[in-house]
């Protein structure tokens, strides 16, 4: 027969940790309800965050695909050299034996073809596969930005434009309403809800709706800005136009998610104690001032806080690219996520996915360190 | 401006203040009344109208045919179905298993509990477009024990919708802050009463959680109802698509620009009543996540 005391040393480690032979019974006991207790959901993380987080790093190193006959292999860094790589590259003009710059029928400079350096030029190993991204006239040589994926950049650069834009955009509206909505007057309730309501409503009824709102023939905003110009706007194709199609999109986000960030304020505002204002009031302090110098700094971590959470929640940006434009027009609006599920879903390659998942990762992370730095500096 | 007395002044400011909030309500409102007095509407009336202020006025030729028609042209109701059955599962299996773990956390003792709290706490900035994708494998190799027996691959089913969305570390959070701050004597009165730990968190601190409760409730609510990336990714078969999904799907096949307004206005519209009658639980629930999370 065994003993209490020979079960346990036969029991594994992590048991004998979790439950200490010198604690009293009863402890014993709270030590396994406890751990029972959290355990469902505890698994729940584990299996559906924890994991697929820690996938996202495995896989990004590897040629995962969701369903494929071939065994996975590793591939080193090759699926952030395909997404990431970007060089600068002068090009020089042509030259005749004199050495005099050779021009073109249309009275430009002519230049060599940029592919005779990107395709497999054994002089130019470092631009092989390279496409040309943007590029620019300085003196008598181009200067060309090429990446080895030009849709992602530009997905990554329209995210990150897209997030510094509506993040003081949204911020400094969402103040706005809230200054407006902190005082005590009838039916200031009312309004506030009225602001908060679009955020309850899903963003992609959202999307649908404003497709209609910003239609270049049938638009509800074309209309309006026709009858408050009285007919001298020329209509637009909001969605369908390069130049407006990313700022049509951060307007309507903001729509939406403002009233978010202004309750935010708001209880940041109530943080702040009256006997300030009458204090600066009884100083002679304006409104301005009063808003300057007791208002503003009263709000300094709040206002940390709201941009940091538009701009993670920019980041994000997809159901507004998937249900209006669907990336387009002329890439204007690829986001970093729509990327990532039309490579990770629709062609089914987990690791490119998952490598653009690493990458939004360690933007999101970049944001919270930044802004832990700054909150910590004002403390 | 001189002449004006202090008391004047003081009521133009506050009419300018109220004719401020009341254009900038408009801002807010319009896009919603457009859309709900759009959905009543023909097409050909409601192309017409949206050149100009009619667009806003239920006027003209205005009947319920575009819902009829909605309903007919996609299993609208199936859609709506599973939405509400996958948002209700969601919604009762988060509010068990978050606040079982953070009872756990607030009141018992065990070995290594500090160290999980501080790594659910961590996960807080892990965005679910992260992991989206890789999840997507995980859940393409889980095992299903379902009726036809033991299968691989939860793809295509309710409870890859649902399962991956029953505890989260915010919800976690949010019990175990109230929790905390809820009196010691609370729990070690009933302990000395002998009372066992499962009967403290049923009968004791979960009927004072109601708060919390709620706030938890609304935030897996508005996610589920809304969700779209999610199920976009793993539900294939129009039985099991969820409303949101389906409504882009509708809209990619039919151009009818008034039954889609009435397929909007029939998803919105039962969260706006739902919002505005628990108005001040919404707003405190959704600031409570901002600042937190």
């Amino acid at each position: 027969m065994t003993t209490a005391a020979e079960a346990r040393q036969k029991s594994p480690l992590w048991v004998r940790w979790l439950l200490p032979a010198d604690a009293p019974l009863y402890q014993r006991y709270e030590a396994i309800v406890g751990w029972l207790m959290a355990f469902p959901a505890l698994l729940v993380l584990t299996i559906f965050l924890v994991i697929p987080f820690l996938m996202a790093f495995v896989m990004s190193f590897t040629n995962q695909r969701l369903v494929s006959p071939n065994p996975t292999e590793w591939v080193g860094m090759r699926n952030f050299e395909r997404l990431l790589t970007v060089r600068i590259f002068t090009l020089e003009p042509e030259r005749d034996e004199s050495g005099a710059v050779v021009w073109d029928d249309d009275g430009g400079i002519a230049y060599p073809r940029l592919r005779t350096f990107t395709r497999k030029n054994p002089e130019y190993p470092e631009l092989n596969g390279l496409r040309e991204f943007v590029s620019w006239q300085s003196g008598e040589n181009r200067t060309v930005i090429l990446a080895a994926d030009v849709v992602f950049l530009r997905a990554l650069i329209n995210t990150l434009l897209f997030a510094g834009v509506i993040a003081p955009l949204q911020g400094g509206l969402a103040l706005l309403l809230a200054l407006l909505l902190n005082q005590a007057l009838p039916f200031i309730n009312v309004f506030r809800a009225i602001y908060f309501a679009p955020v309850v409503v899903s963003m992609v009824v959202v999307s649908l709706l404003w497709r209609f709102i910003y239609d270049g023939e049938n638009g509800l905003l074309n209309t309006m800005l026709g009858i408050a110009t009285l007919g001298s706007f020329q209509p637009v194709d909001w969605l369908g136009n390069p130049y407006t199609a990313m700022p049509a999109m951060i307007a309507m986000s903001a729509w939406q998610a403002v009233g978010f960030h202004m309750v935010i304020w708001l209880s940041g505002l109530q943080t702040i104690p009256n006997s300030l204002y009458e204090a600066a009031g009884l100083d002679g302090a304006g409104a301005w001032q009063k808003f300057r110098y007791v208002t503003w700094p009263g709000l300094r971590n709040t206002a940390v806080l709201v941009l940091i959470v538009i701009s993670i929640q920019a980041m994000g940006l997809f159901v507004q690219v998937d249900v209006m434009t669907r990336g387009g027009p002329l890439d204007a609006t690829q986001s970093v996520v729509y990327q990532a599920v039309q490579r990770g879903y629709d062609k089914q390659d987990i690791a490119e996915g998952s490598a653009i998942s690493v990458v939004l990762f360690v933007v999101v992370l970049v944001i919270t360190i930044v802004n832990r730095y700054l909150t910590r500096d004002r403390e | 401006m001189a002449t004006m007395t202090w008391e004047t002044r003081a009521k133009l400011i506050l009419s300018l203040r109220y004719t401020l909030l009341i254009l900038i309500s408009a801002i807010f409102i319009f896009p919603i009344v457009f859309m709900v007095v759009s959905s009543l509407k023909p097409d050909l009336q409601l192309l017409r109208d949206s050149g100009s202020l009619r667009a806003f006025l239920p006027i003209g030729d205005i009947s319920l045919n575009n819902y009829a028609f909605a309903f007919e042209r996609v299993p609208v109701v199936q859609f709506a179905f599973n939405s509400v059955f996958t948002t209700v599962v969601a919604v009762l299996a988060s509010i068990l298993l978050n606040s079982m773990a953070a009872f756990s956390f607030a009141f018992l003792r065990w070995r290594g509990k500090k160290l999980m709290l501080t790594l659910i706490i961590a996960t807080f900035i892990v965005p679910f477009e992260v992991i989206a994708i890789p999840l997507l494998l995980v859940v393409n190799n889980l095992p299903w024990l379902g009726a036809d027996g033991l299968e691989i691959g939860w793809l295509n089913s309710y409870h890859v919708q649902i399962i991956p969305f029953i505890a989260d570390s915010l919800g976690i959070f949010l019990f175990y802050q109230y929790f905390r701050d809820l009196p010691d004597e609370l729990v070690e009165a009933a302990r000395i009463d002998g009372a066992s730990l499962w009967q403290i968190y049923a009968r004791i601190v979960m009927p004072i959680a109601g708060p919390i409760l709620a706030t938890v409730a609304i935030l897996k609510f508005l996610l589920m109802w809304n969700a779209y990336i999610w199920p976009l990714m793993t539900v294939r078969t129009e039985e099991l698509r969820p409303i949101m999904v389906g409504l882009q799907y509708f809209f990619q096949r039919y151009t009818y620009w008034g039954e889609i307004m009435a397929y909007l206005t029939l998803v919105t519209i039962p969260v706006l009543i739902f919002y505005l009658a628990l108005q001040r639980a919404f707003i405190e629930s959704i600031a409570t996540s901002g600042i937190k999370g």
